[in-house]
Formats: structure tokens, sequence, C-alpha cells
């Protein structure tokens, strides 16, 4: 996913509706505030051909995220409160975002806040690249581990292949094992990270 | 008979009082911020509640067959409390959020220069956000307040079609209808107006640009009250199609200048969860 690979999918219109916004946020960075909401109705939400799962308004926002003249503390800051007073279209687009901002691991306190919530939406939004790369081990993992519970996909998580480790295959056992003992179904893409589940 | 209920504090009420309106013909809603009766002190107090109004209620009312939109503001009251007012700041992210479909309530308590301050301020920001305007006259020395309400309405500039002045009665709905302004009218059980005095003020000025609203809340009022007039005007002799002007096609055509009106059929999802949480706690039978 690159800012050019999102804006090449953009409707006439919403590509026009984008422009102008940019034009905004490069000369007064604080219009973001009110641009971010009203980018659904203006743009809005059909689902885009690539990355899967995104939408239109996903791809406006994360442009519009990613063209903020700020770097360090005040863009931080300034993504943290447009996930503050965002619903969950606007909080997932901020997660999806993090990976294009340089902003280190000052994201992370909004991927953690994601991952609390009961909200498929956010918590898959949350395991995207940027948490495959900055989010610590344990916390990852368990992020893993409510994806499962929740219904998550395995294949919506990022980096899966490259963070799976032993640790993690253990909790996904025991999990199998309590589903198991209960006499409940255990999600088809557990078993394929699970070399021996098979014998439950 | 369809019902627009164009004013209700849904946050308030139970779910046995959403299953009651569906079953009288109530289909869509507005719930304007206010004040909750204990006082707010801070900021995160105001912020969490239009999280709710535009997130968790919508959600609420749409397990029950209801489209619920919101109007969101800094209230009169609490326009007076140095704790409160610097919400009027976050308050312009919320205007443009979706299911916002106006700003308010706004207007005068006290008639305080705090409160002129708070009130003008807003009608600026609804013209900024191209969004009407809800404005809630006063208990206390009303006819003033409403006289000093359009004349603050007329100095901002908004259009007087885009602004919507509420609570009114017999002595205030005069110079309403002379301003160009929307009329609302809230039916209570004791106080404000009932049903055969709505019915007195809709012979004498017509159905044109009135709307009738429960204002139920945490008080003493009854969210059934729109049904009520609608009942008491046919049986004076009105015609349904004056009775879906006055309950459905004004709040609509008020409402809906907005843009964001989303009055599409409600498709009912059992499943469905907000964040994670149900409401029916259970199966049930569909409305």
């Amino acid at each position: 996913m690159t800012p050019e690979s999102l804006r090449g999918q953009l409707s006439g219109a919403a590509e026009r509706w984008l422009a102008g916004a940019l034009a905004r946020v490069e000369t007064d960075p604080a219009a973001i505030r009110t641009l971010f909401p009203a980018a659904g109705r203006a743009c809005g939400r059909d689902p885009l051909p690539e990355p899967p799962g995104w939408t239109v308004d996903d791809a406006v926002r994360v442009l519009l995220l990613a063209a903020l003249p700020l770097t360090g503390e005040p863009l931080s800051a300034e993504a943290a409160d447009l996930y503050r007073y965002g619903g969950p279209a606007e909080k997932r687009a901020v997660l999806r975002g993090l990976a294009l901002l340089p902003i280190g691991d000052a994201g992370l306190p909004l991927v953690r806040d994601a991952l609390r919530t009961n909200d498929t939406r956010l918590i898959s939004a949350a395991l995207g690249p940027y948490a495959a790369t900055h989010l610590d081990p344990p916390a990852w993992r368990h992020g893993v581990l409510k994806c499962v519970f929740t219904g998550i996909p395995l294949s919506e998580i990022d980096g899966l292949d490259r963070r799976l480790d032993a640790e993690l295959v253990r909790m996904l056992r025991s999990f199998a094992e309590e589903r198991a003992a209960a006499g409940r179904d255990v999600p088809a893409d557990v078993y394929h990270l699970v070399p021996d589940l098979r014998e439950l | 008979m369809r019902v627009f209920d164009p004013h209700i504090h849904m946050t308030s009420r139970t779910t046995d009082d959403y299953r009651a309106m569906y079953d009288a013909g109530v289909r869509a809603l507005v719930e304007p911020a206010f004040w909750l009766g204990q006082p707010r002190t801070n900021i995160g107090s105001f912020t969490d509640y239009f999280d709710g109004l535009i997130g968790w209620e919508p959600f609420r009312a749409a397990r029950f067959g209801i489209r619920h939109h919101c109007t969101l503001a800094l209230n009169p009251k609490e326009a007076n409390d140095p704790r409160c007012v610097p919400v009027l700041e976050v308050l312009p992210r919320y205007l443009e959020r979706d299911g916002v479909v106006a700003v308010g309530e706004v207007g005068y308590d006290s008639m305080t220069p705090e409160e002129d301050t708070a009130f003008a301020a807003q009608l600026q920001l609804a013209i900024e956000h191209d969004l009407p305007v809800l404005v809630h006259t006063p208990h206390r020395d009303k006819a003033a307040g409403t006289r000093r309400s359009l004349d603050v309405v007329r100095e901002s500039g908004i259009p007087p079609g885009r602004v919507l002045i509420d609570h009114l009665n017999e002595v205030t709905v005069g110079m309403v209808a002379e301003s160009g302004c929307w009329m609302g009218f809230s039916i209570y059980p004791d106080t404000k107006m009932d049903e055969d005095r709505m019915v007195a003020v809709l012979r004498a000025y017509g159905t044109e640009r009135k709307l009738v609203n429960s204002a139920a809340d945490w008080g003493n009022s009854d969210p059934l009250k729109t049904v009520k007039t609608g009942r008491a005007m046919l049986a004076a002799g009105f015609e349904e199609s004056d009775v879906d002007a006055v309950l459905w096609r004004n709040p609509v055509e008020f409402y809906g200048q907005s843009g964001r009106l989303e009055l599409s059929d409600l498709d009912s999802e059992p499943g469905a969860t907000f964040e994670g949480n149900s409401v029916l706690r259970g199966a049930r039978k569909e409305p």
C-alpha cells in the first residue's frame, strides 16, 4: 500500500474533492480536523480493489493523514486527536494510516486502544503493518489471539508469517484445547499455524 | 401514521419506550444535545456524550427499527459555566460527523452575557458547517427570551428558513411565524403545551413550518405525545395529510437541509453489535 496506489484507484469526483482537501491541509494542517470526518459523505464508502477490506473513505482519509506537513510530536498528537474524536470509520483510517507516518513508536497507544475494544473493524485495522513492525511481542501475540476469539480471519493480520513464534503457537494450542474441551469449534485457520493440532 | 419526533432525549429513555414508539408509528427522530440534570464539570463529559449521540444511541434506536439523528451544541445553561465553555473548541470536529443534522440546542436560559456569546458563536458555526439550527426558548421570561432569540438570529445573517425556534406556545408563536423561522412545540403531560392547545394553535396559524415534538427526557414526559397530538388533530377534523405534514414532512424538510438525514429503509440486523456489545441480550422477535 502506497499513497500513489491508493490515489490511483479513486473516481474523478473523489479525486477532485481530495485535491482541494490536500491543498487546504498543506497550508493549514488543522483543517484536517473537519475534513477527516466529512470524507465519507464527500467521496463515498465503496470498497476499493486494493488493499482487501479498504474503502474509498479509508483511502481518502489515509491520504489526508499522510499529507500533513507535520513531524514528530505535533504529527502524532494530531493523529491521536483524529482517533479520539472519530467514530469507527475515522478510527480505522487512522490505524490504517499509521504505517505511512514518520512517528516511530508514538502511534502505539492508538493500536493498544483499538486492541482493547471488541470492535472487529478496529482490531483487524490495528494489526496492520505498523503493529507488525512496532508492537512488542506480548501485546502482538494477544492481539492475534483476540482475532481468533472474535472471528477475524488470520489472513487479515499483517506480518504473521514473520512474527509467529513458539509462544504464540503455545497460546493458540491452549485456546484450541479449551475450545475442544467445551465441545466448540476451532477456527480452521488456527490449524494451519499449530502443526500437531489435528490430534485433538 | 408515520411519525418523526424532531426533539427527544432518548439517552434518558428505556428500550420499552423505543418499542412503544415503534409500535405507535415513530420511525425517525432527532436527539438534541442538552444538559443532563446533573451539571457537567469538564469537557470530557460533553465529548463522551456527543460520542454517544453519534455512536451508541443511533445503534440502539436501529435495533428497534427507528432512525436516530442528533443536534450538537453547548447548551444555554452550561454556557454560563467557564469549565464547560471550551467545548466550543472541539465542537467543529463533531459538526462534520455523519448523523449530525443541526447545531442545537442553543439559545437562552437566563439571558446572561455569557449566553449571548455562546449563542452568537454557535450561529456562526452553523453557517460555517452549513447546518440548520435548533433554538431552545427559556422556561422563565419566555416571551422576552423568544424575542431576543429572534433578534440574535437576525443579526447572525443565517436565513430564517434554516432556524427552528422550539418550545413555543400561544404567546410566542405569532412573533416566530412573522420571522420566517420554523416553529417547534413540545407537548408535555403537565407543562409547556398539551394536545388540545396544540390543535388550537394549528387551527389559528396553519400547519406550515410547524413541528410537534415530545421533548421526552429524564423528567415527567411522554415519548408518545407526537402520536397523541396526531390523533387529537384527526379528532378535531384535520386531514391525514395535515397530520403527515406536521409529524413527518415538516421535520424531514427542516432537518433535510443538512443533507445528512438518512431515511432509507432500516434493514434489521439481529446479530449486529456496537463495538462488540449488543442491546437485545438474547433473541427477540423482529418488530
